[in-house]
């Protein structure tokens, strides 16, 4: 397998403007007559087909939602981040690359990641002019606020719903191109598998999720903007629909799949109350900034939070991480929140939870500013708890939200398949093994309008290939072993739900390989999940027939994809035998209890190729290399 | 709690649609109401009935996939949220709970409370947008918003294309949907170059999808989970005006 990472040569912060000059171009009237396959409308998704339609090719867009409004960026609460500097607070290129390499616990890719800060500043140019209403201060001009892991102000936010406006920018610049012919859109269509001709992904396989009917897409190049895989623990606060069966088929079609473990598991999120959730609920990372976290002092104090005075409260992020405090990374606040509810000091019902407290703050600036900031968020979070957080500290707990792994690209965002191009949440490159707050959106929007428009001209550009029609036998073949599967998941009329099988997996991945892991139980789950597979496909009941909508039939695919992937998850988070960022394996952590990496072993990505379902996947691994950066223990305290 | 359901179910468009009764057993007043149907659709499921279908999906109010016209109210009873977010303590145990499609003619049902809301996305394709490629964009704080404008436009640009207001309105009206849109731009200095034609093309394919007119109901701001105001409607009333005064833009 060829993991050649292709990053230019030359000093860090020129390697992006050299490969811009020295990348291929297609001539403007050559570009009408390529045709590109984009899966997934979300910011990169959908940054990516209006950028690409502007510039002339033929796009075809897919997603499942029945509007491509409706893809999970929309979800985002907090933020973007950018190195504007407009705050004149020490921000720069240098330092946002610096904070996310660090973030990431030195596991992501150096070059990348400075390619990400260089265009984080063109983000917030494009996305002003096209109309994405930013908040702004009295004098008119773009207002900021902090996010974990850094010690500036660079956060562009619309209140609390900043990926909702973001994502609208994308879809209405998509609507754009929609209504000039140069995108044509398939709501309600789920991508079931890639077709690779001769080496080369060439089309995709789609079921049109209305009619049951299996279609064949023939293009150019196919990018998939398919999302992260966080609902492989069942409880997540992704959307219900989010999944990881484009890039896991991708994965068995050959693309190498990295650093599937890498999870990050968010630690403002509304506690579990019951297990009739069907998900969880994010609080955004964005009320750190005014919120302080605390939990009682002693265990067994269960006197309302109102009644419990200053000197038996333990802040326990601005005792253990003074310079940060309550803006200390995911990872870390996490797991520090983990640390004090086994302490059994946690609060609410079961004991999982800490508080976050916003009574100095309204006490500071008033409940007016922090209605101003965050009303949405408190709204939100009134009506599901029914407890009116204006009065009360918010409960919160860990969940998992984001997945830093995803499919191998190279610095062109090409997966191990030629062609085949995965951008946002969906690739691993830019977030190491922990992402900080803010930058899933810049990445998303970064790759789709400011990165792939190049580099996949310049595959278009210095390939040679001849048209492949969905009726050659490589397509045939592909529909046949679609149709198959369903027809398979059809016939087995068992007694348990798809969603009985999934509740299963993910409580066991919660427990197994959730925030804190070990050699035991990875071994444990890795025993457990093809058991629940056999059982699933010998006893799932999936109603309905192929024809026509059949919500059932979906969703038993993609847990299907879930029972085989959690295995793949958890082979690499036994074989990375060390800590670092959200991946914690319990043996190594220092006595005060931080994540403890082993760069002497680990500095690498794990790029795994699929060997058959059950067989144990193989390791390929990508040096990385710090040309700039010097391997640092990552303190926030 | 329990609860008594009135669920409509319609194979297909060409099926002719009925009210089927479920019950709703042991529901714990935080469940909230998509996860009350996810409880009785997994019972269907085990007995190998077919469940009901629905949409939903991030299930935090804003992505605005679910569309349920609750006891004859879109969205159900509780002001200003989608229907994931409305949660079954706001009923009374015991009730009988009618749960229906969005009914407008411009929404055509696709199978029981699922409906193709397509019609939406055309609109703002007629114009929803600031005609920008990406690159060549200005410095970010290159032209000044105040900041009352910014926050108004923020106000409309808060609608999540549900299609409530629709199914709230008598006239099945896209009025607000359209008119959040078409304010949110005018308001702002970028979208201001093609305001005029905006409103004058979103507005002729509304009709064109078959929506109603406003009638000044306001059912539509009532059933709004964003609470977004009518007064947007008056502002897209005069830039449609205006837009059909002056033919510059044609």
């Amino acid at each position: 397998m060829n993991l050649d990472p292709h990053v230019p040569s030359g000093p860090l912060a020129q390697k992006w403007d050299k490969h811009r000059f020295e990348m291929k171009l297609v001539n403007p009237a050559n570009k009408r007559k390529f045709r590109i396959l984009i899966v997934g409308t979300g910011l990169a998704g959908g940054s990516a087909a209006a950028s690409l339609a502007e510039l002339g090719y033929n796009v075809e867009s897919f997603c499942f939602q029945d509007s491509s409004r409706r893809a999970h960026s929309i979800a985002a609460q907090g933020g973007i981040n950018a190195a504007k500097n407009y705050q004149n607070d020490g921000d720069s290129i240098r330092r946002l690359f610096y904070d996310t390499i660090k973030g990431g616990d030195f596991r992501s890719r150096e070059a990348n990641v400075y390619r990400l800060a260089q265009v984080s500043v063109n983000i917030i140019d494009q996305c002003v002019a096209q109309g994405v209403p930013f908040a702004r201060e009295y004098g008119g001009l773009l207002f900021n606020r902090s996010f974990g892991g850094a010690q500036v102000s660079r956060t562009f936010y619309c209140r609390g719903q900043t990926g909702q406006q973001l994502l609208l920018g994308a879809y209405q610049a998509m609507s754009r191109q929609v209504r000039a012919g140069r995108i044509k859109m398939h709501p309600r269509s789920e991508m079931l598998d890639v077709v690779v001709v001769d080496g080369r992904a060439r089309g995709i396989i789609v079921r049109d999720l209305v009619t049951g009917q299996i279609q064949s897409y023939s293009g150019d190049a196919v990018v998939l903007a398919t999302g992260g895989y966080s609902p492989v623990f069942f409880l997540s606060t992704n959307a219900k629909g989010c999944n990881v069966t484009a890039g896991y088929r991708a994965y068995k079609r050959g693309a190498a799949f990295a650093n599937p473990c890498y999870t990050q598991i968010h630690p403002t999120c509304i506690p579990v109350t019951g297990d009739y959730q069907s998900k969880l609920t994010l609080m955004s990372e964005s009320l750190r900034n005014d919120g302080r976290i605390w939990v009682p002092r002693d265990g067994g104090d269960h006197r309302p939070p109102q009644e419990i005075p200053e000197a038996d409260r333990d802040y326990y992020l601005e005792r253990k991480y003074p310079s940060f405090g309550n803006l200390a990374p995911r990872d870390i606040a996490s797991r520090a929140a983990k640390e004090v509810c086994d302490e059994g000091r946690g609060v609410g019902e079961g004991g999982r939870g800490v508080y976050l407290d916003f009574k100095d703050a309204i006490a500071r600036l008033g409940e007016h500013t922090i209605r101003e900031r965050y009303s949405n968020l408190f709204d939100m979070y009134h009506h599901i708890t029914s407890e009116n957080p204006y009065k009360a500290p918010m409960r919160i707990y860990p969940a998992p939200h984001y997945t830093m792994g995803g499919l191998w690209v190279d610095y062109n965002l090409m997966s191990s398949i030629p062609g085949l191009f995965v951008v946002g949440e969906a690739n691993f490159s830019d977030h190491g093994a922990n992402r900080l707050g803010a930058s899933a959106l810049m990445q998303g929007l970064a790759d789709g309008y400011f990165v792939l428009p190049y580099t996949l001209s310049n595959y278009l550009a210095s390939t040679k290939q001849t048209p492949t029609p969905v009726e050659g036998e490589d397509f045939k073949r592909c529909e046949a072993e679609v149709r198959e599967q369903l027809q398979r998941l059809l016939s087995i009329k068992g007694k348990r739900s798809a969603q009985s099988f999934h509740r299963q997996l993910g409580k066991l991945m919660w427990d197994q390989c959730g925030m804190a892991r070990s050699e035991q139980s990875l071994k444990k789950a890795l025993n457990e999940i093809p058991a629940i597979r056999d059982e699933f496909w010998h006893n799932v009941s999936v109603t309905g027939g192929e024809q026509g909508l059949n919500q059932e039939l979906e969703y038993a695919g993609r847990v299907a994809d879930f029972l085989e992937f959690a295995e793949l998850l958890c082979h690499d988070a036994l074989d990375r035998d060390e800590s670092c960022g959200a991946h914690f394996r319990i043996e190594h952590q220092t006595p005060d209890g931080e994540a403890e990496r082993n760069d002497e072993q680990y500095s690498y990505v794990s790029a795994w190729e699929y060997n058959g379902v059950g067989q144990a996947p193989t390791l390929h691994k990508e040096p990385l290399t710090f040309e700039e950066v010097h391997l640092s223990v990552r303190s926030y305290k | 709690m329990n609860f008594t359901l009135h669920v409509w179910r319609q194979k297909s468009p060409q099926d002719e649609g009925r009210m089927v009764t479920y019950d709703a057993r042991d529901i714990s007043p935080d469940t909230s109401f998509l996860e009350m149907l996810d409880i009785v659709n997994q019972e269907l499921v085990e007995k190998g009935e077919e469940p009901i279908a629905f949409d939903s999906d991030c299930r935090e109010g804003i992505c605005g996939s679910c569309c349920l016209m609750i006891n004859g109210t879109a969205h159900g009873p509780d002001r200003g949220v989608a229907s994931c977010q409305t949660f079954m303590r706001v009923f009374a145990d015991g009730q009988e709970i009618y749960v229906e499609p969005w009914r407008a003619r411009a929404f055509p049902l696709i199978k029981d409370l699922v409906v193709d809301r397509s019609a939406l996305d055309r609109i703002i394709e007629a114009g929803g947008f600031v005609s920008v490629n990406t690159g060549g964009a200005p410095d970010g704080n290159a032209l000044p918003v105040p900041k009352t404008d910014a926050e108004r436009a923020m106000d409309a640009a808060e609608c999540i294309g549900c299609g409530a207001c629709v199914a709230a309105c008598p006239n099945a009206s896209a009025m607000l949907f359209t008119a959040a849109k078409v304010s949110h731009l005018a308001l702002l200095p970028q979208g201001k170059p093609e305001r005029r034609r905006r409103a004058r093309d979103m507005v002729e394919q509304m009709d064109r999808e078959g929506f109603g007119n406003c009638t000044n109901y306001y059912e539509c701001e009532a059933a709004c989970p964003k609470e977004i105001s009518v007064q947007f409607i008056a502002q897209m009333n005069r830039e449609y005006l205006a837009a059909c005064l002056d033919g510059s833009e044609e």
